[in-house]
């Protein structure tokens, strides 16, 4: 793209004044994130800004103000002070609890290991179970992990959204074969009726084109998911759709998104 | 730049990092909101809660979304407004006749302590033309969309984009002086 003409098109002094729609705004962010030049005149842009909006200031309470009221805000209502009884007298009753109650507990730790040793031998019989499955599954990873380690294979940091800042996925992307594999263990289980649906973005203008819908999410064990991805894209994304997928991505609720840097 | 270090660490509550924003950002904020009310103290006090807003409120900032800078802007925008609109501003409005953020420079000649930043705001203004103080007004002290502007100043919607960058440039140019 030609990021000059971008610049200076006027759109990076809107997005400093946020006066931008909210598909304007992640276009604008996933430019940034592409291009250092355009970063960096946002950052300029900016600058600009703050040296006018300081220039009209009053001054400021200053930070010592803000801790006052952070502390005020985490106080926590305090019982007031009984009067005072002798306490020595309920020293000895408490004394004569605490070991009663101390007796109890032995016993019943003591029930409780015998009965944790049976538990223990049944789950033995199932781990043997388990190691037969894993010996299985490894051979599935091990593929998995061929089919990602491959040389053609663009790597994609998917970072967490507003709705959810702590998940996180990786595409895998091939673009020999035109393929993407998600890896979106990071992603919390869809809610009933709901489904991951994949998205290709392509900037300047940007457009969304659907991948494919991540399903059974909830049954996946690896949680990878092969899609395949014809399109030219310069971003990954991971919204929330009603089962069945959407004709457009719904940006409210966007939890995963990252730039292809080539 | 740590810019986004200082931000992450700001949502996951950390006081040293609010600290630090507040120090990069609180007198521009403030500068911002009393362009709004015109009034310092109430300015400096709406700053003070809009601060604590962000706190309370740092999960919801995303960077896709947006600057941190432009972010706590539009809390401040808002907050602004809000005020306006309440009873108590009402009733102890002070007549300013400051119509743009430059009247703020004519309400401020005579207090002392103000001097350095009129001359600060004075340099940044330089060969400015009315209609750049017009749209930066609007677009950044008051939050108004291109749209909205286009109609304000009656203008075609992309003149707005290209004038604004020409008087953003300006400032930029003014502030190497």
């Amino acid at each position: 793209m030609d990021t000059k003409e971008y610049i200076t098109s006027g759109i990076l002094e809107l997005y400093v004044a946020g006066t931008l729609s909210e598909l304007e705004n992640l276009e604008v962010y996933l430019n940034a994130e592409k291009y250092p030049e355009i970063k960096k005149e946002i950052e300029d842009i900016e600058a600009s800004v703050l040296s006018l909006t300081k220039s009209v200031s009053p001054g400021t309470k200053g930070f010592s103000d803000i801790q006052n009221r952070m502390a005020k805000a985490g106080i926590v209502k305090t019982e007031p002070i009984r009067n005072k009884v002798s306490w020595t007298a309920y020293l000895g009753w408490a004394a004569s609890l605490l070991f009663l109650g101390g007796s109890i507990w032995l016993y019943q730790q003591n029930d409780q290991l015998k009965l944790d040793l049976e538990v223990v031998s049944r789950e033995n019989d199932v781990m043997e179970q388990q190691i037969a499955d894993s010996e299985n599954s490894l051979a599935k990873t091990e593929d998995l992990l061929n089919t990602i380690r491959d040389k053609n294979i663009t790597v994609v940091a998917l970072g967490g959204q507003t709705v959810s800042p702590t998940s996180y996925a990786k595409a895998y992307w091939n673009k020999e074969e035109k393929k993407v594999y998600i890896d979106a263990q990071g992603l919390p289980d869809p809610p009933n009726g709901f489904v991951y649906q994949v998205w290709s973005l392509k900037l300047n203008p940007l457009t969304p084109t659907s991948m494919g819908l991540l399903e059974d999410f909830v049954d996946d064990d690896n949680k990878v998911f092969a899609l395949a991805n014809p399109n030219e894209s310069e971003a990954f994304g991971i919204t929330l759709e009603p089962a069945g997928g959407s004709e457009s991505p719904n940006l409210e609720q966007l939890y995963t998104l990252g730039v292809a840097t080539s | 730049m740590e810019l986004e270090i200082i931000v992450e660490q700001f949502q996951k509550k950390d006081a040293g990092a609010f600290q630090k924003l507040y120090n990069m950002y609180s007198e521009n904020i403030c500068g911002v909101i009393n362009t709004i009310v015109k009034n310092n103290n109430v300015a400096e006090e709406i700053c003070q809660d809009v601060f604590m807003k962000a706190w309370n409120n740092a999960e919801s900032y995303n960077a896709s979304k947006g600057r941190f800078f432009t972010w706590i802007l539009n809390i401040a925008r808002n907050a602004a407004i809000d005020e306006l609109r309440s009873k108590a501003h009402k009733n102890s409005k002070k007549n300013f006749s400051a119509d743009y953020f430059v009247g703020i420079l004519e309400s401020m000649t005579d207090s002392e302590d103000g001097k350095e930043d009129i001359i600060g705001l004075k340099k940044l203004m330089v060969n400015l033309k009315d209609k750049c103080i017009e749209i930066i007004e609007l677009l950044y002290f008051k939050g108004l969309t291109q749209k909205e502007v286009s109609k304000e100043l009656d203008i075609p919607l992309g003149t707005v984009k290209t004038r604004n960058r020409s008087c953003i440039s300006q400032i930029r140019t003014n502030m190497a002086l």
